[in-house]
């Protein structure tokens, strides 16, 4: 697939209205799709709330989604090389890659807070 | 499901209230207890209350998700009972001695803040599925909908000799992070060189598959620098390494060579915590610093809650909203759920987004994703800085009803990059979950 028919597809793929959340990262709505909505939360263990890593893990956010869709094609046939993206990228279809694509890219870059740890409490019990 | 009016008839009475209760308890009682107002501001939201009880990773990720993708319609009242939030995940490096306790311990102030998520600190006492209603130490709360998010429970029936705090004390499982945990550190740092560890791998399943693996090469990496001439005994009860086998198998005879003894089908049936004695089915075990993992199920809340299956201690949910299969309106995510998944954060996470994104439709008279994906990564650190994952995709499989794996696998070999990496897993996660 070449990029044009990326964009294309990316394309196809109506963004509705963006809404503000409370709270850091704020989600940028792109598709009521709420399939796509909780796969790419799944996403946020390693790269964070909407995208935005906390750390060294590349940020998805406002990634370009031909971009996107072009590593994880490249991770599912190994032509990039990975240590743990092979597994995710081989797990979805190309469908959900190019929506992924589409949501990421319309998420908002923003530094993504990180709580402070704390000094456990004598008494606290588990 | 009418939404409009769904919410008429919650109380709160949690020394709490917004107006509408205020109103009506004062009118009704005439006495009232007012010690927080985070409760009194605006009126509810209009699609309803849903009530947490857990703020680990399954309880708090649902609560800001239910508020998030509700845009703020749906009240998330979390209930819990410790004031902190002690990860997991990591904690295995208290035991090696590269992190501390307090570098895994957190409050909720961002996730309560950012979200409007409302909180209970208490803890709950008795469950009323028909009238909706927790009662909870210090007050009670009904509940348009509740997730039930308690992780684990042990069971102590067939060891009741450690069902004591004073043997916790002594033989301590530091399977739920915390002082467990600097206990066992501890009872390391003053066990003598030549010392003989000793642990346990519960039967499947358990919170955590690779984590006694990854205990046994924490507590090895200590050792080997540290204590040189002692050993660790594996005393599992299942009859092979659960997870991970191939890469752990590996690193004990190339990392640790001649230090871990590891004993499969090796069942622990009688622990004497004062002087440290384990026995199974085939043999009698004395160690200087002894941790048994008990068995385990589903938390004490989903016991209370009728959410608990009679012959199997878990609980049984659809998987596509994990409402449970015994109690309608209620739903479990995390560790309590009966699934052929891992038992893992990530995974918790990844429960409670789809429960969240169900309940947020449900609650708006809207279809449930019918086919919901999604990812679990799981680090283990081999020592202090090199670690190694098993992930998989998991996709709904609508003939078997179940979530099932769609691909994955495990990490070639342990490295320092997916060291760096289990570390950005632990920031990104816990950043998730709690801000």
């Amino acid at each position: 697939m070449n990029k044009y028919t990326i964009w294309v597809l990316a394309s196809l793929i109506t963004a509705s209205a963006s809404q503000p959340i409370i709270g850091n990262a704020a989600e940028v709505f792109v598709s009521t799709d709420n399939h796509i909505r909780t796969l790419a939360a799944s996403c946020a263990a390693c790269h964070g709330s909407n995208g935005n890593s906390a750390s060294i893990t590349p940020t998805l956010a406002g990634l370009e989604a031909g971009y996107f869709t072009t590593q994880m094609l490249g991770f599912k046939d190994g032509s990039r090389a990975s240590t743990v993206m092979h597994h995710h990228a081989k797990g979805l279809n190309l469908d959900e890659i190019n929506q992924l694509a589409v949501y990421f890219s319309q998420q908002k870059r923003s530094a993504n807070m990180s709580p402070k740890p704390q000094t456990l409490m004598v008494g606290h019990d588990n | 499901m009418t939404t409009k009016n769904v919410n008429k008839n919650n109380s709160f009475n949690h020394s709490v209230f917004n107006r509408r209760d205020f109103i009506k308890s004062a009118g009704a009682a005439g006495v009232l207890l007012l010690s927080h107002n985070s409760f009194a501001r605006g009126a509810k939201p209009p699609l309803g209350r849903v009530v947490i009880i857990g703020g680990g990773y399954a309880g708090t990720t649902a609560a800001k998700y239910i508020r998030m993708w509700s845009l703020g319609n749906i009240e998330a009242v979390v209930i819990e009972k410790s004031s902190q939030f002690v990860s997991c995940p990591l904690s295995n490096l208290v035991l090696g001695g590269s992190k501390s306790i307090h570098d895994l311990t957190f409050g909720y102030d961002l996730v309560k803040k950012n979200h409007g998520v409302k909180w209970l600190n208490d803890e709950v006492t008795a469950i009323d599925t028909s009238a909706k209603k927790i009662m909870m130490k210090r007050g009670e709360i009904t509940y348009d909908r509740l997730i039930v998010a308690p992780g684990v429970d042990f069971i102590y029936d067939s060891l009741p000799n450690l069902q004591s705090a004073e043997a916790q004390q002594q033989v301590p499982h530091a399977w739920k992070a915390g002082w467990q945990t600097v206990n066992l550190r501890k009872q390391l740092e003053a066990m003598p060189d030549g010392g003989v560890f000793v642990m346990n791998v519960p039967k499947v399943p358990y919170r955590c598959p690779p984590g006694p693996y990854e205990r046994a090469c924490q507590v090895a990496s200590y050792i080997k620098t540290n204590k040189p001439n002692s050993k660790i005994i594996v005393l599992d009860a299942n009859p092979e390494i659960v997870s991970k086998k191939g890469l752990f198998t590996k690193v004990w005879a190339e990392m640790y060579a001649g230090m871990i003894d590891y004993r499969p089908n090796n069942v622990v049936i009688e622990v004497e915590a004062a002087t440290k004695t384990v026995k199974t089915d085939f043999e009698t075990v004395k160690a200087d610093v002894l941790n048994i993992i008990p068995p385990q199920r589903a938390g004490k809340p989903a016991q209370m809650a009728g959410l608990v299956e009679k012959d199997y201690p878990w609980c049984e949910v659809s998987f596509l909203s994990y409402e449970s299969k015994l109690v309608p309106n209620v739903h479990v995510i995390g560790d309590s759920v009966s699934a052929g998944l891992p038992k893992s954060a990530h995974m918790a996470t990844s429960q409670a987004r789809v429960c969240a994104n169900a309940i947020v439709a449900l609650m708006s008279d809207q279809a449930p994703d019918p086919a919901p994906v999604f990812a679990n990564t799981c680090y283990s650190y081999v020592n202090d800085k090199q670690a190694m994952h098993v992930a998989n995709v998991y996709r709904y499989d609508e003939a078997k009803k179940i979530m099932v794996s769609a691909e994955g696998g495990v990490s070639q070999s342990p490295s320092e990059q997916e060291g760096q990496y289990a570390s950005a897993w632990a920031a990104n996660i816990l950043s998730d979950v709690l801000t």
